[in-house]
């Protein structure tokens, strides 16, 4: 690729122009509508956009910028969107211009690890190849290391991840995703991998407006509607459920809407009658009602 | 003398920049892409040592040219090429094979002439460099 000659130091550049032209605005506005909540997420990929588009114009002036490093570690309880968001966040970078493919590459410690003698390189090294033009997510990535085995493969991989997130910088950007408090243990345990994070993201949790419009998001996606009745039960459902264990922010949700499309189904399976298009779209308050959480309760 | 063996042989060697786009115009044809070396580049030595195995799933050239340039330090006095498999049902063949490493001095063959019965002769073409032992042959002396 030959190099455009460098502008003139009184030229002007079409900043607005190039965000048109790279399609950035698209996907932020996508983001904005189809994830609820995540403020500070969102800021923050507003801010890579930027300086990405900025350096890009910078460099048309021949100033010289280093890439900047975009290794990003996201951490945040179970379902509060991280790999929805490392998905988004591999577009993103693409249209920036700054991956080649922006596909993702989604593993976990069992594809990284090999298990024996010499076995974790090589299998750490192709992950890494396949990744190589898009984003590599490392999902639980605290699992890489074990603390107390020195003997572990992990931190084999760990090494190998290091050097190659050093030297490959313009080739792959990498994601450690995992909740908080153990993410915090691994970059204790490993400090190289902290400083070579550029950007930590902490995935804040939902308050329960923000759960009850990812609710009502899900519901319109699968081709449903909630009838007035239902949306104030599922709005007590969701009260109930985010003070029990075991919840999972917006993966509950899912599961609480898929739960209700199987009493829907079956509800509407015993009625002998004729049915609507409204019948086949309405989930109804017993749709909820009939769930574990309100049984618990009494 | 310089060998001339599968895709761009004649051309100049390859810059890596265009190796990259021969590389990344076989990913989006779907072939896999593997790299091998050797120092017996005998046009009859079909099977050169392979450099890793071949790499399946790869969306992006850079991972072939990271394997690429592990290669070339490794062996900076071998022939490395790059092939291509093309796995489609009736095709299953290498689809593209190029060289994309060479020794600094390549010595070339000289033909050896064998008298057999009946004045009969036969002919062999045999590369200098391989009168050294392997591992050795094109290294500078």
């Amino acid at each position: 690729m030959a190099a455009e000659p460098a502008l003139d130091a009184d030229a002007v550049v079409d900043l607005a122009g190039a965000r048109q032209g790279s399609g950035v605005d698209e996907v932020l506005a996508a983001l904005d509508t189809e994830l609820v909540g995540l403020a500070p997420v969102k800021t923050r990929i507003r801010e890579i956009a930027a300086l990405l588009l900025v350096d890009a114009e910078r460099s048309r002036f021949g100033l010289t910028t280093s890439r900047p490093s975009l290794h990003m570690s996201f951490t945040g309880d179970p379902g509060t969107g991280k790999t929805t968001v490392a998905l988004r966040m591999a577009d993103l970078l693409k249209r920036l211009g700054y991956l080649q493919r922006g596909h993702l590459v989604a593993v976990t410690r069992e594809e990284l690890v090999g298990q024996y003698v010499g076995h974790t390189a090589p299998r750490t090294r192709e992950v890494l190849k396949r990744a190589m033009g898009g984003v590599l997510f490392i999902d639980e990535a605290y699992y890489l290391y074990r603390a107390g085995n020195e003997r572990d493969y992990g931190q084999e991989a760990i090494e190998i991840l290091l050097q190659v997130m050093e030297n490959q910088r313009q080739d792959l950007v990498v994601i450690l995703a995992g909740y908080s408090g153990r993410m915090d243990t691994f970059f204790q345990a490993n400090p190289g991998m902290s400083s070579r994070i550029a950007h930590h993201i902490d995935f804040p949790g939902y308050s329960l407006d923000e759960l009850e419009r990812i609710g009502t998001l899900m519901v319109g996606q699968a081709g449903y509607r909630l009838s007035p009745d239902a949306e104030s039960v599922f709005r007590d459902y969701l009260a109930r459920r985010m003070t029990q264990s075991r919840f999972a922010n917006a993966r509950s949700v899912r599961n609480a809407v898929e739960r209700a499309r199987l009493r829907h189904a079956s509800r509407l399976f015993d009625l002998p009658a004729t049915l609507s298009l409204e019948d086949l779209m309405r989930l109804e308050p017993a749709d909820f009602l009939a769930s574990r959480v309100f049984r618990d309760e009494s | 003398m310089r060998i001339t063996q599968g895709t761009f042989s004649y051309l100049p060697p390859l810059t890596d920049e265009e190796i990259r786009a021969q590389v990344q115009y076989a990913l989006d044809q779907g072939w896999p892409l593997s790299v091998e070396f050797t120092d017996d580049p005998h046009p009859r030595n079909t099977y050169w040592e392979m450099w890793g195995l071949p790499m399946f799933d790869l969306h992006d050239a850079a991972g072939v040219l990271y394997e690429l340039g592990e290669c070339r330090r490794a062996y900076p006095d071998r022939y490395i090429r790059v092939n291509a498999y093309d796995a489609a049902k009736g095709r299953q063949t290498i689809a593209l094979s190029f060289i994309v490493g060479r020794p600094a001095v390549e010595p070339g063959f000289r033909l050896d002439r064998q008298e057999g019965a009946d004045r009969r002769i036969r002919y062999t073409a045999h590369p200098y460099a391989a009168d050294r032992p392997a591992g050795a042959r094109y290294r500078e002396a």
